[in-house]
Parts: C-alpha cells; structure tokens; sequence
C-alpha cells in the first residue's frame, strides 16, 4: 500500500448533490470524496441512494442540482459513454456480459477489431489480445477464448466483466456489489483482484458491498449513506465491524421508533 | 491508510475454479451451444441416406433436383427468421411479403418498366415493409409478434383486393427466368448464395455480433453503446428483402402467380426451420448455416414421404414433433449449462 497519509488528492468528488424523481428525493444532500488511488468502501440499506449516486457518476443519470468534480474541475455527464470517456467505468452486479458470445467476444464487445472494406471482424487478433490483457490482469485458469460466457462459473463471469471494464485503463471503476451471489471461494478472488487493481494499476475504485466484513477487508475507507446523506466517513483502521454493525443497527432502531412511535429503547 | 485488516494473500493470480466435473454430456452440450448448427446438419444427412436407402434411385436424379426446389425458398425465408429471432423478434408476415412482391413486379413491368428494374423495386418495397414492421416494434413498443401479424393480414388483403383473387403470369424473358428462380439449380444458388452472405455477416461482422448481443442480453448492449433499435430495425428490413426475393423466385420458378401461394404456411415452415436449425425462440443464440439445413430436413422429409406415398396429414405430425423435439434440446442444454454453473457456487467442503 503506498497511498501516502498527507492527503492524497480526490479524483472524484461529489459536492452537495441532489437527485430527485418525480416526487421523490432519492439523494438529499451527499457530498462524497473518492481519494486517488483508494478504495472506498460505500454501504447502506436497499433504497439509501446507493445505486442513484452510481447512476449519475457514471453518466447513466443526472443530478438534480450539485456538482460532480472530477480532479477538481466540474463536470457533467449526458451519456455513460462520456463518463467511461472521462475513464470512469463501473460494473454493475447483474454482469453485463452476452450469453451466446464468446470470451474473447465479451470483453470486445462495443469496441471490435475489424478490417478491410467489408469490415471483417478480425477475431484471431481479438483473442490473442483478450487472452494477454486477461493475462495481465493474472486471470488465470479461463477456459479458451472462444468458449461461450454461458459456460462458465459466477467468478469467472465476473473476472470477465471487470475485465470488459478494465480494457479502457479507466482511472476510476465503479463496483456495484461484484460479489453478490459469489461463493467464499471465488468472492475471495474477485477481492484480491480488486486489491490488486489499486495497488498494481493504481486505480481508485468506489465499491458498494452489502457485506461489512468483506467491505473492510478490502476497502481503505468507509462510507454510510443514508436517506439520501453520508452519515458516516471513517478509515478502516479506526473503525472495526463492530461500530459499524451497531451504528447500522442503531439507525434501523431510530428509523423503526419514528415509524412506530414507541420510545427508541421499546422499538426492536 | 494501509489496510491491516487483511494482510496480501500468497495467492496473487486469481486461480478461477475450473468446473469440478467435466462430464461427456456438459461437453457435448457446450460443443452444441458453440455449434447448434450440428445436430440439423447430422439429421439431415441420416435422413438423406435413409430415403436414399429405402428409395434407391427413385430419390436420385431428376428428384434432386426438384429437392432443391422444395428447399431453396424455405431456405431463404429460414436464414431471415433465424436472423431476427436472434435479436429477439420474429417476423410473421414473412410469408404475404413473398406473396405480394412478384405481383408487384408482375404490375410494375406492365406499365412499362424493364422487369430487371421491376424487380429491384419490388425487393426494395419488400425491404420497406420490413421497416415499417421495425419501426413499428422498436419504437412503439409492439411486440413484433403483434407487429408482424397485424401486417400479414393487411398485406393478405391488399394483395387479394389489388389481384382480386385471380392469377396471374410472371413477366420477363427466357434468360430472366432462368436466372430468377426458373432455372433447374438457380433458386437454390441463390439459397446458398443468401445463406453465404447472412453466415458472413452474422459471424464476421460487428452488425451480427450485436445481433447476438441486442437478443442475448438488452442491457449489456446498451451498455456497449450499442444501438440497439438500428440492429433490430434492419434486421426486419433484411428480413422483408429475403422475403420479397423468395417470393419472385418461386413466382417465376412455377411461372404462375397465386395471390394464396405464400401466407402461413411458408412463414412457419421457414421459422420450424430455423429452430430446427439450432435457433433459440428466446433470442440470443442461433445459426444461419443451421437455418438453412433445418430447411433440408424438413423438405428432405417432405419429398421423401411424397416418394414413399405417405400422406401429407402424416407430414404435420413430424413437423410438429420436429419443432418439439428441437425446442426441448435446446432448453435442456441450456438448463445442463446452467445448473453446472450454479453447482459452482456453491462453497465447497474441503476448503475450510
């Protein structure tokens, strides 16, 4: 780890953002600092305004008012594209890949090689290609490149799909719970490669997780949000699964009281 | 900030689980995902060498011939609907499309236009109700199903009020007609022809890898930045062109035009042959070399109980058992693929 604790500089930031739909106010108020280099660790409940924030930050939505910086200068994003052209890139845990298309196929699809006047898709090169970027990436153990994606295990696709992510050197990747429904086994993989992520190809990496305790293994920082606010920002380092189980637990307790109105002590 | 929590594995390639059994049916069944056009092409060789067999010489010679015939215009409708069904549509008004457009030519060329030209615009109306169909699916939001049967009846009726139910004569000269459909081999060069190009063009080019892509998995398409409504959209078009050429070939192939010759019973023989072919109804995966060979086994079968004097009630039944049988496969493939990747995730013992 080589992050250096003066205070590296945000390479995202989200200042004061608000989205709302129609009647609903989805993100209140969340300011958000992604430090470069780092991962951040991003956990809250089912409707928090997880997923909305990672819409607008990777060009899918757009705020209502506030503003996205990115290394310091504003910025908004009209189209995904855009975004993943500002080398922003995210990988949503519903894996993006096409059954029926190969690996090779997968990881190209959207940006093929062709050539001539016909445009012939030139697939020798995309697999030999495919094959040595996922061999940088130190995904070993694939199947040949020509294998159906339909054909392989949840690890493997998603191996895949952060490698399809991974093609354009984006600077900053966006991780939509990657290890959902992923057994021990292969969950552990898809972290060490995220680890490996920042610390070999320096990418700073925002990641939703569900799991605590495998956020805190793998994240530099925490963050809460709640109804539409950050509620919570700390390093791993001072925090432990504990303060956040019970700070978790805590606000469903105050959130169960308002609805019922009983005393906080009697709402459980 | 370094992350005490966890301290770097010794493991630092990511060792993705290979499957724990291999067993022959998950190989064959992920040979046949890669290749779906097998299985067609193997049952119509036995099916081939089995009429050969019992018919001897009686199936060889001039019926090969008349077997290329029956095949060639199936063919052709079949490598369409095996490319939109693909993409996730289906097209059901094939059928009256191939019955309107050598009317058309037959109508254009007796006011006075050279009948190559004719013909040309006839393909190019046909391409245009393709559109219309696309248009109609993609950007209002009717399922093509819907689309396509809604514009079979209206074309059904058209043709009928414009010939008034009669008849009538395909136009042009002897090399036309040899060229167009009459001639012995010429409909089903151009089968193969159609088939060669639509193979290219689903394997080589970037327009059929987001075929497979826009029909396999919306979202990801998306994604990609692909456009989504322009691949299916010309799908539809290419699909309406096929079917205007196939019309104008057995219209002069049979020299007579016959305002009932197409309708539904074409369109579905073409579609049973494409899922014959390998196809999946649910979009995402198929072939057109499957398409075509779909089209073989069910004309090979047709002409061979014509030969054998079987009754064509009888032919419905295979037909229909056909069309079972292959849809079934194709699903329980799918389920062997996929159960063999849940049984995966599941944590494993010895681990711990």
């Amino acid at each position: 780890m080589t992050a250096d604790l003066t205070g590296p500089a945000d390479v995202l930031s989200v200042d004061h953002i608000q989205k709302r739909y129609g009647a609903v106010l989805a993100l209140r108020d969340v300011n958000l600092h992604l430090k470069d280099g780092e991962i951040l660790g991003l956990i809250g409940d089912n409707g928090s305004g997880k997923t909305t924030l990672l819409k607008i930050l990777s060009g899918f939505h757009q705020a209502t008012s506030g503003q996205v910086l990115l290394h310091g200068e504003p910025v908004v994003f009209r189209s995904v594209s855009a975004a993943r052209h500002a080398g922003i890139e995210i990988v949503y845990q519903d894996l993006a890949l096409v059954n029926g298309l190969s690996i090779a196929e997968n990881v190209f699809l959207g940006r093929e090689r062709y050539r001539g006047p016909l445009r012939t898709l030139v697939h020798r090169r995309m697999r030999k290609e495919a094959d040595e970027f996922l061999g940088r990436l130190g995904l070993a153990n694939l199947p040949g490149m020509t294998e159906d994606v339909a054909n392989l295990s949840g690890g493997q696709r998603q191996a895949i799909a952060l490698a399809r992510a991974l093609y354009s050197q984006p600077k900053i990747l966006l991780l939509d719970e990657p290890t959902a429904a992923m057994g021990p086994r292969e969950t552990a993989q898809i972290l060490d490669l995220v680890r490996r992520l920042r610390d070999e190809q320096h990418v700073s990496i925002l990641f939703v997780n569900h799991n605590y305790a495998q956020l805190l293994e793998v994240a530099d920082r925490v963050n809460l949000l709640r109804n539409g606010r950050i509620r919570f920002d700390k390093e791993v380092e001072d925090t432990s699964l504990e303060e956040i189980t019970e700070l978790v637990i805590s606000e469903v307790r105050r959130a169960l009281a308002r609805q019922t109105g009983l005393p906080l002590e009697d709402a459980q | 900030m370094s992350t005490d929590v966890s301290a770097p594995q010794g493991r630092s390639r990511l060792d993705v689980t290979p499957p724990t059994h291999v067993g022959g049916v998950a190989r064959v069944s992920a040979l046949y995902s890669r290749h779906r056009e097998i299985a067609a092409i193997l049952i119509s060789v036995l099916l081939f060498i089995y009429f050969l067999v019992r018919s001897g010489s009686l199936f060889l010679g001039s019926n090969v011939a008349t077997l290329g015939q029956f095949i060639a215009p199936i063919a052709i409708l079949a490598v369409g609907e095996a490319m939109l069904l693909i993409c996730g549509e289906i097209d059901l008004s094939a059928g009256n499309v191939y019955a309107l457009a050598p009317f058309i030519v037959m109508y254009l060329s007796q006011d006075h236009l050279p009948v190559l030209l004719a013909t040309v615009l006839a393909i190019l109306i046909s391409a245009f109700i393709g559109l219309v169909n696309g248009l109609i699916t993609v950007y209002l939001h009717v399922p093509s199903f819907v689309t396509t049967l809604g514009m079979s009846f209206l074309l059904l009726g058209i043709v009928l009020v414009v010939t008034n139910g009669a008849t009538g004569t395909p136009p042009g000269g002897n090399l036309y007609a040899d060229i167009m459909g009459g001639g012995n081999w010429s409909e089903l060069i151009w089968a193969i022809c159609m088939v060669v190009i639509f193979a290219y063009l689903l394997k080589w080019t970037r327009f059929g890898t987001y075929t497979f892509a826009v029909g396999g998995n919306l979202n990801a398409a998306h994604e990609a930045s692909i456009n989504v409504a322009r691949i299916k959209i010309w799908n539809f078009v290419l699909m309406g062109a096929l079917a205007g050429l196939t019309g104008i070939l057995d219209g002069v192939r049979v020299a007579a035009l016959d305002p009932t010759s197409g309708g539904t019973a074409i369109m579905f023989s073409a579609v049973a042959g494409a899922v014959i072919g390998g196809t999946s109804l649910a979009g995402g995966s198929g072939s057109v070399i499957g398409a075509f060979f779909g089209a073989v086994f069910l004309e090979t079968l047709y002409d061979g109980f014509t030969l054998e004097g079987v009754s064509e009630f009888a032919f419905d039944i295979i037909i229909g058992a056909a069309i079972l049988i292959a849809m079934v496969v194709n699903i329980r493939f799918q389920r062997l693929r996929v159960g063999r990747r849940f049984e995966e995730l599941e944590p494993e013992g010895d681990e711990a």
